[in-house]
C-alpha cells in the first residue's frame, strides 16, 4: 500500500484535512475520500470539463491536479456554489433555460461558467462558447446552455 | 495508475540535486497537464514527481522593452495573455496561449511545460522559434543556454540531461515594426491537437512595404518542430507579394515530412504547410501594418 | 380518444423536478454509489482484435496485497446452445456471456477477458497488468464489404446466413438478409426520366455520453444480489443479468441511478454481470467503472455501414421506384439495426415501386449498440442525399419535391405498415416558411442544404403508480430511468389530468422491486409510453376520488364531475370541492388512495423531421463551418416544449459531429487509434451556432394527449443536410461519413 501524505486545504471556504496517495488526484480525493461526488470523471485526462473546479480563483480540470497539490490552496466544488436558501444565479438560470438533461456535465458547466462571469461579468455569445469549449456535453446542443450563461450574466 | 512519490522543491539547486539524485525517473511537475495523463495512462515511467510551482524563478513574468522577456518554465498560459505588453509585444505567443487546450487547461498548462513535453504538435514551440526564444537551463554544473529550435530532439524527448531542468524562456525584445502571428489547422474548433501548425515573425521597412527579415516555424509535421530557415531567408529583403509568400510557403512545404496518423494524413498536412504558412505570414504582415 | 383542448399543465414549461439536486452536484449517479467495505474491479481488455485465448494465468494478480478477486468466462455458467429471451427477440446466450467476458476468442480490441477486485482502483489496474494471458493472433476482418468476401476471415466457425427464412450450408461472417418489396420496382424504374444511383459509406460512432458505464454489485448472504448502476432500463438490466449469471429474477434487484446520457448505449450490459460475480466471489459490495477508453473500445457503437441507393423520377418529380442495399457493421456479434434502418430508408415517401435489402455482418469492432435511431441515419444518408441530386437534376426545389411525394396517412411503408396520422408534409411546410429557408445565401463557399427523416417511434411496457398525499399533492413512482427531463413530462400529464400544478407532483425512478415492469428509456417512448401509463393512473386516481365525493355528498358517482381540479355534484344537490381539499378528506372516506396505470400501447406514432443548415467550406483546407441551423420536427403534442426543444437540438448536433468528424479510426491490425474524447473529436459549443428548433404538432392518434417520441428523429437528417450543403457551397457531392476535412480536400482534388 503506497503512503498516503496529509494535507490541509480550503474546501468551499472551510479547512479540511485529508490523506491521500500522490497518485490520486484532487478528483479522486473530492469523490472518494471527501465524498463530494458532484465533480464528475467523464475522460480522467482533461478533455471533458465534467470535473471543474476553481482552484485559487482558477478553473482547473481536478482530473489533472494531484490531491497532493491542493496542500494550503482554496477549492471551490458545485457543492459550494448554492447558499443554504438560495441557488446561485448560474444555477437558476439553467434551471430556467432547460439547459440540462442527463445532467452529468452541468457541475461542470456552471464551474466553468462561474470562473467566466467573475472574470468578465458581460460576455458575449462567442465569448461564453470560446470559453466553455473545454466542457463536453452530449445531450443539449449547448444552445440551451449558452443561454443560460448570458442570462446569467444579465440577471447578476 | 503507477504509484511514484511527489516532492516540492523550493529552490532551483534543491530541484537539481532532485532530478541529479533520482536520475531518469523522475519528472518535473508544472501544470500536469500532460505529465499527469501520461503517467496515468502508462505512457511515462515515473517514480518521482518534482513539483516546481514553489520556485521563485520558474514563475518569472518579467517584460522590459529593451531587454524582452522573461518567460518562467511554470507561468501558466492564462497570466501570459493576461498581460497587455506581452500581448502586444508577442501576439503570435499570445495566438498559442489561447488555443492550447481549453480554459481550465490554460489555467494550468505552461509554455514551458509545452517545450519539455516536446510533443511534434506542440503549439508553444513554433511562436517561441519565431521569436528567437532561448531556453535556460539549470543543472549540476550551473546554467546554459539553448536556442528553443534545438531544444527538442525527438517526439518527448529534449537536450536536458539526468539532473537539468529547465528555468525560463527569454525573447527578444521586439524589434519596430515587427509581428508575429502563430495558426494550426484542427478539424474542431477547439480542443484538437494541431494537424499542422505554423508561425511566423517578419521585421518590415518603414514603407512596411519589404519584409527585412522573417522567420517560419512549423509543428505536426516532423518529430520535432521545425525551423523553416530557408523559407524564412528567402523572405530577406523581398518585397511583400503574393508570389514571395507562395514561394515561402513552398520552401516550408519541402522540409515536411509528416506522418499518418488519427489526427490527419502525411499528404494533408503537407499541403496545409503551405497554406498556413501563408496565412502566418500574411498574418503577421497585416498585423504590422495595423500597429499604430 | 385524442383530448384535443386547452391545457392548463401540457404544453408549459416548469422547473423539472430533478433539477436543483442536478444544477447542485447532489443528484447521485452510479459512479457515485458509496458502501461501507467497498472493493474496487477493473477489467483486462484484449490488445488484439481478433485472436484465440490459449490460456489465461491469474496467480500473479491474485497474489498482489490489495486483490480480493479475480474472475474470467470460467466464472460464468455455460452458456451451452441456450438461447435467451430478453423481450426483444432471441438472443445466443453464447454470444451475450461471451461479449461480457470472452471464452475461446477475443473478437475486438478492448473485448473483455478478465476482471479483478481489490481495494483501490489503482491496485486492481495494477494486477490487469499481472493477468498473463496467451493468444494466438488472428487477421481481423476490419469493414463490411471486406468481411461478406467468400474468402474472409471468419469470426464465428458455426455462423450461417439466414436469407429470408433459409439458412445457408456454408459458414459466413454475413448474419442476415432482409428483403421488404413494395409495388413492381422494375416497372417503377422503367418509368422514371432521371435515375440516380450512389454509394456511400458511414463510419464507426460512438454515442459519446459523458458518463462512462458503472455498476456497483453486492450479494447478501441469503443470495439477494443488489446492483447499483446508471442505465437506461433497470428492468432490462435485470432481464440480462438473470440470463447471463443463470440466476433468478425474483433474487436480483436493481437500482437505477441517476443516468449521464445513454442515446440506447446504455441498454446491453457489459460491467453489470462482472460486477456481480465479482461481489459474489469477494463477498463484499464491488463497484466497477469504465474509463473513457475502455467505453469506446468495450462497448457499442452503432455500425459503419455501406450503402447503395437507386431512386428514380418522371421529368415532373414524381418518384416512381428506389431501391436500397444496406450492409451494416455488427460488430463481433449479429444484430446491427439494419432492420430499422431498412424500415426507414424511404419511409418519408410515398413511392409504388420499392426493393430493400439489408445485410447484418459480423467484423472485428465491439459488437454494436443502439444510438438514436439505430440505423435511420445510415440510410437516410444514402437516400436523402440521392433525393437532393434527383431534385437538382429536374431543377426543383428540394423541399417541393418532398411535398410532391411526401408520405400522408394511409401510405404504406415498404416493410409493411400503413402510415397513421402523420406529420411530415406539415416539416416540409414549417421548414419552407421558415425564414432561413428564404434568407440570402449567396456567397462564395456557402451553401444551404435540406433533408428529412424518418423514425418509427416505440410502445412497450411502462407502469405507474400515483399515491395521493393529504395536501393535493401526489408521489408519481415510475420505473423509467430520467435522460432528458422525463420526470417532467411524465408527471405533468398526471398533473393535467388532475388539474393539479407540474409543482404539485413529486415524481420518483424507483428500483425494480418498487414498480410495475417498465421497459428501456429509450425508442423515443417515455413521455409517450410512460406518459401514457402516468395518464391511466391519474384517471384511475380520478375515478377513486369521483367515488369519495359521491360518498361525502350521498349522491350517485354518476352525479360527480371533475373539471379545473374541482369536483361537483350535478343534478340538484349543489356540491363542491377542490382536488386539495378532497385529498384532506381520504380518511374519513375510506382510507388512501393509490391508482397504479400499466400500459404497452401499439399506437407510438412515427415522428419525421426536417432540417435546414447553412455551411461555408474552406476551400483551402476543407474545414466545413456550420453557419445556421434549423431543425423541424412533428412533436405530436409538445408535453414540454422546452425539453422537445432541449432533444431536437441535442440530436441535430449529434447529427452535426457525425456528418463532420466522428468516426472510430483503426490501423490495420484493428486497434482504434482515436479512444479519447481528444481525438474522438464530439462538437464543442465553440464548433456551433444556436440550433432553431421549430415544432409541428401534429397530435399522434395513439396518445390521450398526442404525444409522439421526439428523441430520435432528429439525428436522422443532419448528415445529408450538410452534405446537400457541401454541394451548394463548392459542387462536390460528398459520399462518405465523416465528410472530414481531408475527406473534402480530397474530393475537392487539392490533395
Amino acid at each position: 500500500m503506497a503512503r498516503r501524505s496529509h494535507v490541509q486545504t480550503t474546501i468551499n471556504g472551510e479547512t479540511v484535512e485529508f490523506l491521500c496517495e500522490p497518485r490520486q488526484s484532487l478528483l479522486e480525493v473530492l469523490r472518494d475520500e471527501l465524498h463530494l461526488t458532484g465533480a464528475k470523471e467523464g475522460c480522467n485526462n482533461g478533455n471533458c470539463g465534467a470535473c471543474s473546479v476553481i482552484l485559487d480563483g482558477r478553473l482547473v480540470n481536478s482530473c489533472l491536479v494531484l490531491g497532493v497539490e491542493t496542500e494550503g490552496k482554496s477549492v471551490e466544488t458545485i457543492e459550494g456554489l448554492a447558499a443554504p436558501d438560495k441557488l446561485h444565479p448560474i444555477q437558476d438560470a439553467f434551471l430556467e433555460n432547460a439547459a440540462l438533461q442527463c445532467g452529468i456535465c452541468t457541475p461542470g458547466f456552471i464551474m466553468s461558467a462561474k470562473a467566466l462571469l467573475d472574470q468578465n461579468p458581460n460576455p458575449t455569445e462567442h465569448e461564453v462558447r470560446y470559453w466553455l469549449a473545454g466542457n463536453l456535453c452530449r445531450c443539449t446542443g449547448y444552445d440551451k446552455i449558452v443561454r443560460a450563461v448570458l442570462d446569467a450574466a444579465a440577471a447578476e | 495508475m503507477r504509484d511514484f512519490s511527489y516532492i516540492a522543491a523550493n529552490t532551483i539547486p534543491e530541484a537539481v540535486a532532485l532530478l541529479d539524485e533520482k536520475g531518469e525517473n523522475a519528472r518535473i511537475l508544472a501544470g500536469g497537464t500532460d505529465l499527469i495523463v501520461q503517467v496515468r495512462e502508462a505512457r511515462r515511467d515515473v517514480n518521482w514527481i518534482i513539483d516546481i510551482k514553489s520556485i521563485p524563478e520558474v514563475n518569472a513574468l518579467d517584460y522590459n522593452a529593451d531587454t524582452g522577456l522573461v518567460l518562467g518554465a511554470a507561468v501558466e498560459c492564462y497570466k501570459i495573455y493576461a498581460d497587455d505588453a506581452i500581448c502586444k509585444g508577442y501576439p503570435g505567443l499570445i495566438d498559442a496561449t489561447k488555443i492550447i487546450g481549453g480554459t481550465a487547461i490554460q489555467g494550468r498548462a505552461a509554455v514551458g511545460g509545452n517545450l519539455c513535453n516536446a510533443s511534434p504538435a506542440a503549439d508553444g514551440i513554433p511562436p517561441l522559434i519565431v521569436l528567437n526564444a532561448t531556453c535556460v537551463i539549470a543543472g549540476p554544473n550551473g546554467e546554459r543556454e539553448v536556442p528553443v529550435e534545438q531544444f527538442c530532439t525527438a517526439p518527448g524527448q529534449t537536450v536536458l540531461k539526468n539532473g537539468e531542468m529547465l528555468v525560463s524562456i527569454k525573447i527578444p525584445a521586439p524589434e519596430s515594426n515587427s509581428s508575429s502571428f502563430y495558426l494550426r489547422f484542427i478539424p474542431r474548433n477547439e480542443m484538437d491537437i494541431a494537424v499542422v501548425g505554423a508561425g511566423a515573425s517578419v521585421v518590415l521597412d518603414d514603407t512596411k512595404q519589404t519584409i527585412v527579415s522573417a522567420r517560419i516555424a512549423l509543428a505536426a509535421v516532423a518529430p520535432t518542430p521545425l525551423f523553416a530557415e530557408e523559407a524564412s531567408a528567402r523572405l530577406a529583403g523581398r518585397e511583400i507579394s503574393d508570389a514571395a509568400i507562395d514561394e515561402a510557403a513552398e520552401a516550408a512545404k519541402a522540409i515536411a515530412r509528416p506522418i499518418s496518423d488519427m489526427r490527419g494524413t502525411a499528404e494533408q498536412r503537407t499541403h496545409l504547410v503551405g497554406v498556413l504558412t501563408r496565412r502566418a505570414l500574411n498574418g503577421a504582415i497585416q498585423r504590422v501594418r495595423e500597429a499604430t | 380518444m385524442l383530448e384535443n383542448k386547452d391545457y392548463k399543465v401540457i404544453g408549459t414549461r416548469p422547473i423539472r423536478h430533478d433539477g436543483v439536486d442536478k444544477v447542485t452536484g447532489r443528484a447521485l449517479y452510479g459512479a457515485d454509489f458509496q458502501a461501507a467495505g467497498l472493493l474496487h474491479g477493473r477489467v483486462l481488455r484484449s490488445p488484439h482484435a481478433h485472436a484465440k485465448i490459449i490460456s489465461i494465468d491469474t496467480s500473479r494478480a491474485e497474489a498482489l496485497p490489495g486483490v480480493k478477486g479475480v474472475v474470467t468466462a470460467k466464472d460464468l455458467p455455460d452458456a451451452g446452445d441456450k438461447v435467451a429471451d430478453l423481450g426483444e427477440g432471441a438472443v445466443n446466450l453464447k454470444h451475450l456471456c461471451d461479449n461480457i467476458l470472452a471464452s475461446d476468442k477475443v473478437l475486438y480490441k478492448g473485448h473483455a477477458v478478465a476482471a479483478v477486485a481489490a481495494t483501490n482502483p489503482h491496485i486492481a489496474e495494477e494486477a490487469c497488468t499481472l493477468i498473463d494471458v496467451e493468444y494466438e493472433v488472428l487477421s481481423p476482418v476490419l469493414e463490411v464489404r471486406q468481411a461478406m468476401e467468400p474468402d474472409a476471415p471468419l469470426l464465428h466457425e458455426h455462423l450461417k446466413t439466414t436469407s429470408l427464412g433459409e439458412t445457408a450450408d456454408e459458414p459466413s461472417n454475413v448474419a442476415s438478409h432482409i428483403q421488404h418489396k413494395l409495388g413492381d420496382p422494375e416497372k417503377g424504374f422503367a418509368e422514371a426520366d432521371v435515375i440516380i444511383e450512389r454509394e456511400f459509406v458511414t463510419g464507426t460512432v460512438h454515442q459519446g455520453y459523458i458518463e462512462p458505464h458503472n455498476a456497483t454489485a453486492h450479494y447478501n448472504a441469503d443470495g439477494q444480489l443488489t446492483i447499483w448502476c446508471s442505465t437506461q432500463g433497470a428492468f432490462t438490466v435485470r432481464e440480462q443479468v438473470a440470463e447471463i449469471l443463470q440466476y433468478p429474477i425474483s433474487k436480483i434487484k436493481v437500482v437505477p441511478m441517476e443516468i449521464g446520457g445513454g442515446f440506447g448505449g446504455k441498454i446491453s450490459v457489459y460491467i453489470k454481470p462482472v460486477a456481480a460475480m465479482l461481489a459474489k466471489k469477494t463477498g463484499k459490495p464491488v463497484k466497477v467503472l469504465m474509463n473513457r477508453a475502455d467505453v469506446f473500445e468495450g462497448t457499442g457503437p452503432t455500425p459503419a455501414s455501406f450503402i447503395r441507393v437507386k431512386m428514380g423520377a418522371t421529368k415532373e418529380g414524381k418518384l416512381t421506384a428506389a431501391q436500397g442495399y444496406l450492409a451494416f457493421e455488427a460488430g463481433a456479434y449479429p444484430g446491427s439495426p439494419v432492420g430499422p434502418g431498412a424500415m426507414c430508408i424511404f419511409a418519408p415517401y410515398s413511392i409504388e415501386n420499392v426493393i430493400i435489402d439489408g445485410y447484418d455482418v459480423v467484423v472485428n469492432k465491439p459488437k454494436t449498440a443502439p444510438y438514436r435511431a439505430p440505423g435511420a441515419p445510415n440510410a437516410a444518408f444514402g437516400s436523402e442525399t440521392v433525393l437532393d441530386e434527383i431534385a437538382e437534376h429536374l431543377g426543383i426545389d428540394p423541399l417541393e419535391i418532398r411535398l410532391m411525394n411526401g408520405a400522408k396517412e394511409g401510405d404504406r411503408r415498404a416493410d409493411g405498415p400503413v402510415h397513421p396520422r402523420i406529420g411530415f408534409i406539415e416539416t416540409v411546410e414549417a421548414a419552407k416558411a421558415h425564414p432561413h429557408y428564404s434568407a440570402p445565401n449567396g456567397k462564395k463557399h456557402h451553401g444551404r442544404g435540406v433533408a428529412s427523416g424518418y423514425w418509427f417511434n416505440i410502445g412497450l411496457e411502462s407502469s405507474v403508480t400515483i399515491n395521493v398525499n393529504a395536501d393535493g399533492t401526489i408521489n408519481l413512482v415510475e420505473g423509467s430511468t430520467d435522460i432528458g427531463g422525463t420526470r417532467a413530462s411524465i408527471a405533468m400529464q398526471a398533473a393535467e389530468v388532475l388539474g393539479i400544478p407540474a409543482e404539485s407532483v413529486n415524481p420518483s425512478v424507483v428500483d425494480t422491486n418498487s414498480v410495475g415492469y417498465t421497459a428501456v428509456t429509450g425508442g423515443s417512448r417515455t413521455t409517450y409510453a410512460t406518459g401514457y401509463a402516468a395518464y391511466e393512473a391519474a384517471q384511475e386516481v380520478k375515478r377513486q376520488m369521483i367515488t369519495r365525493a359521491a360518498k361525502l355528498w350521498e349522491v350517485d358517482e354518476a352525479n360527480v364531475q371533475f373539471a379545473d381540479g374541482e369536483f361537483s355534484s350535478i343534478n340538484g344537490k349543489e356540491e363542491q370541492i377542490s382536488f386539495r381539499d378532497l385529498c384532506a378528506r381520504l380518511g374519513e372516506t375510506g382510507g388512501p388512495i393509490v391508482g397504479s396505470g400499466t400500459v404497452n400501447p401499439g399506437g407510438a406514432g412515427g415522428a419525421y423531421a426536417t432540417h435546414v443548415v447553412d455551411v461555408e467550406v474552406d476551400e483551402e483546407t476543407g474545414k466545413v463551418e456550420i453557419l445556421r441551423y434549423t431543425a423541424v420536427q412533428d412533436a405530436g403534442k409538445a408535453i414540454h416544449p422546452s425539453y422537445v426543444e432541449g432533444q431536437i437540438q441535442g440530436g441535430a448536433v449529434q447529427g452535426i459531429g457525425w456528418a463532420l468528424n466522428e468516426e472510430y479510426i483503426y490501423n490495420a491490425e484493428g486497434e482504434m487509434t482515436n479512444a479519447s474524447f481528444l481525438d474522438y473529436r464530439m462538437p464543442t459549443c465553440l464548433d456551433l451556432p444556436m440550433i432553431d428548433a421549430v415544432i409541428v404538432e401534429v397530435p399522434n392518434p395513439g396518445h390521450p394527449y398526442g404525444v409522439r417520441g421526439v428523441g430520435e428523429v432528429p439525428i436522422v437528417p443532419p448528415m445529408a443536410a450538410i452534405a446537400n450543403a457541401i454541394y451548394d457551397a463548392i459542387g462536390v457531392r460528398m459520399t462518405e461519413l465523416p465528410m472530414s476535412p481531408d475527406r473534402l480536400l480530397k474530393a475537392l482534388g487539392k490533395i
